[in-house]
């Protein structure tokens, strides 16, 4: 946990700077209609930066050596965090729908060991159930692939 | 006049199509608040998209009801499961759940809804009452004044929220530093985007709630590897009528536990130490406080009426300054931008029937909400008994969707799976997630507020101190701010012992 604890506030720390320097390029002072871009980032980073250098020395002050997660937990958590990546740059590639019908029957198969009828069932009426609700009722259009320009959609 | 304005309202209300919105707001927010990774705000966040072609007092009203069913849908997994779907429904796991396992699942059940409904009525009547008056003193607000609120806004969440004050001022910092992120609209100067065409519309905080609480906590859920095994919801009209012969005998506990959530809930993040608060002065007042924790229906009733009557209180500044009180208020409020409405005391002037429209649904949807949930919990319960194979990829894939809809754009389902992994290491890091999503969404107000009071002032800081009302506001943000400075010290003082760390809202 001190690691991680460490590890988070002085990436944000390096956050800060970042903010800071970007500031600074813009301008931090006060221009003739009042305070110019980079005044209120500028300040912001000034305090983020105050309020690392004190979560460090909290930190390094207190042992606290219990890990941030135990390797038994870091499984289950990959397992839900991977595939979602993957979902995304499917989604990318092919289209919601189409990636939707490939991640949720993957997912309830790999994870979860459902029959094939359930997986089958679900896989195909979720798609077609968002389909309904976001492009025809609510027309709110999303990402689609080669399947839909296929199907001229 | 108030009178005649409420009735307005209620005409609003009662069309049948807003009464279907919140019915179906209800029914949905009940599951989203019974479903783990799903909570209220983001369950907002997530149907955003879909009221833009609404009108705005229809959507509004479907978000509320959502927000209600929510609040009711975290009673049903504490008291079932012992899992508290929301923070500020662990109190009433501490006798909800004792209750269930002694087989008294349905009295439990009547006594957390019939309290909810109580504590967010005697909110909503509150609001109906002073609602419009702090508008009217709002309307002569200047920018000073809007800061030092804002200003207050974030020291409550310091001062007041528990947890380690110095990661609160960090998420705070945070968030306003993401909204400063984009163009600046009133130089038109590009602020940290780094060359990076993609950042320059700047990050939406829709995508970041739904990241940070929907991606974020299903990760959570999976690293403690809960799995759902509760008790069954037993419920029936003779088992209600029971408890609600039973209920009158608390009264006292009602009345103190709306009060405490009022007056708790109308700062942000106010709802879960509402609750605690509300189950700590009930044992202490009680005639059995030895009875607390082993299945007491007190223990149920106060922190239920105080989560929700904070619940309600929490909408109150946002409808009347535009300063949200919660993450899903906040959402809301971004909402309301989005809908094309000002947020703000104008908004009682302009538009009259959006406001009473949305105050009277409060009323209807309470009223429907309480009846659909007693009628309908088993439904509500079984849904806990879906596998998590399937849950996990169908709330993943359902953020994915929110994320996708708000501006049609594919870097937001990537900024989401980011929000998410930041939203998993910040919870486990104990950084509060709730004054991050609250300062993305105020950012922009609140710099404008700055740089027109300073431009007021000639660049003088003392503005926010020498006006009146701005001045009396500051010094109260700037006493919470103090406060985890000055509370040790007072301690030490008084020699007490040191105080133990309070479990904070997400």
């Amino acid at each position: 946990m001190r690691t991680a604890d460490v590890t988070t506030a002085l990436l944000l720390a390096a956050g800060g700077v970042l903010v800071l320097w970007d500031s600074v390029r813009i301008g931090v002072g006060w221009s003739t209609d009042g305070p110019q871009s980079g005044f209120f980032p500028f300040w912001l980073a000034v305090a983020l930066l105050c309020c690392c250098a004190a979560i460090v020395v909290q930190t390094i002050r207190r042992s606290d050596r219990t890990p941030f997660v135990t390797r038994e937990a870091m499984g289950p958590v990959l397992k839900v965090l991977v595939p979602a990546i993957v979902f995304v740059v499917l989604i990318q590639i092919i289209g919601l729908y189409v990636a939707t019908a490939l991640y949720m029957p993957f997912y309830m198969r790999w994870i979860g060991r459902h029959s094939w009828l359930v997986v089958v069932a679900l896989s195909i009426a979720i798609p077609v159930a968002t389909f309904l609700v976001f492009e025809v009722w609510f027309l709110v259009p999303m990402p689609k692939g080669p399947l839909e320009a296929w199907l001229d959609y | 006049m108030g009178f005649q304005n409420l009735l307005l309202g209620f005409q609003v209300a009662l069309q049948p199509h807003n009464l279907f919105l919140a019915v179906l707001g209800i029914t949905l927010g009940t599951i989203i608040g019974v479903l783990p990774g799903l909570g209220g705000a983001n369950g907002v966040a997530i149907l955003l998209p879909l009221t833009f072609s609404m009108s705005p007092t229809s959507a509004i009203i479907l978000l509320t009801s959502l927000y209600w069913g929510a609040l009711f849908g975290g009673a049903i997994t504490s008291i079932l499961f012992n899992i508290p779907g929301e923070p500020w429904s662990v109190a009433t796991t501490f006798d909800g759940f004792p209750m269930a396992q002694r087989g008294e699942s349905g009295q439990a059940l009547t006594a957390a809804f019939s309290s909810s409904f109580v504590g967010a009525l005697f909110s909503v009547i509150l609001i109906t009452l002073f609602a419009p008056l702090l508008a009217e003193v709002a309307l002569r607000f200047g920018p000073p004044e809007f800061f030092a609120i804002q200003l207050l806004t974030f020291s409550s969440f310091i001062g007041l929220g528990g947890g380690n004050p110095v990661k609160s001022l960090v998420s705070i910092l945070i968030g306003f530093i993401l909204a400063v992120v984009g163009l600046d609209i009133v130089t038109g100067t590009l602020r940290l985007t780094f060359g990076i065409t993609a950042l320059m519309k700047g990050l939406d905080f829709i995508v970041a709630v739904i990241g940070l609480f929907g991606i974020g906590e299903i990760l959570l859920t999976m690293e403690e590897g809960l799995s759902f095994r509760g008790t069954s919801a037993k419920i029936n009209p003779r088992v209600v009528v029971q408890t609600w012969k039973i209920l009158p005998r608390y009264c006292r506990t009602f009345v103190r536990s709306a009060f405490i959530g009022f007056w708790m809930g109308f700062k942000p993040g106010g709802a879960t130490p509402a609750s605690f608060m509300s189950y700590a002065f009930a044992k202490r007042f009680s005639r059995h406080p030895e009875r607390f924790g082993k299945g007491e229906i007190e223990g149920v009733v106060a922190p239920e009426t105080a989560a929700h009557a904070a619940g309600g209180a929490s909408l109150l500044p946002m409808i009347t300054l535009g300063i949200p009180g919660s993450p899903t208020a906040a959402v809301m409020l971004g909402g309301l931008i989005i809908w094309g409405l000002q947020p703000g005391p104008l908004l009682f002037k302009e538009k009259p029937e959006f406001v009473w429209g949305l105050i009277a649904s409060m009323y209807t949807g309470n009223v429907m909400g309480v009846l659909m949930v007693l009628a309908f919990v088993p439904f509500f319960a079984a849904i806990l008994r879906i596998p998590f194979a399937i849950l996990t990829p169908l709330i993943v894939s359902i953020c994915a969707v929110g994320a996708y809809s708000v501006h049609s754009s594919m870097v937001d389902v990537w900024y989401m799976l980011i929000f998410g992994v930041v939203g998993y290491a910040f919870k486990k890091l104990d950084y509060p997630l709730a004054p991050l999503v609250l300062a993305l969404v105020l950012g922009d107000l609140a710099e404008n507020a700055l740089r027109q009071s300073l431009i007021m002032s000639q660049g003088s800081f003392l503005i926010f101190f020498t006006r009146p009302i701005a001045g009396a506001i500051s010094s109260v943000a700037v006493f919470f701010f103090a406060l985890p400075i000055l509370t040790p010290w007072w301690r030490r003082v008084r020699g007490l012992p040191a105080s133990v760390p309070t479990r904070q809202e997400t």
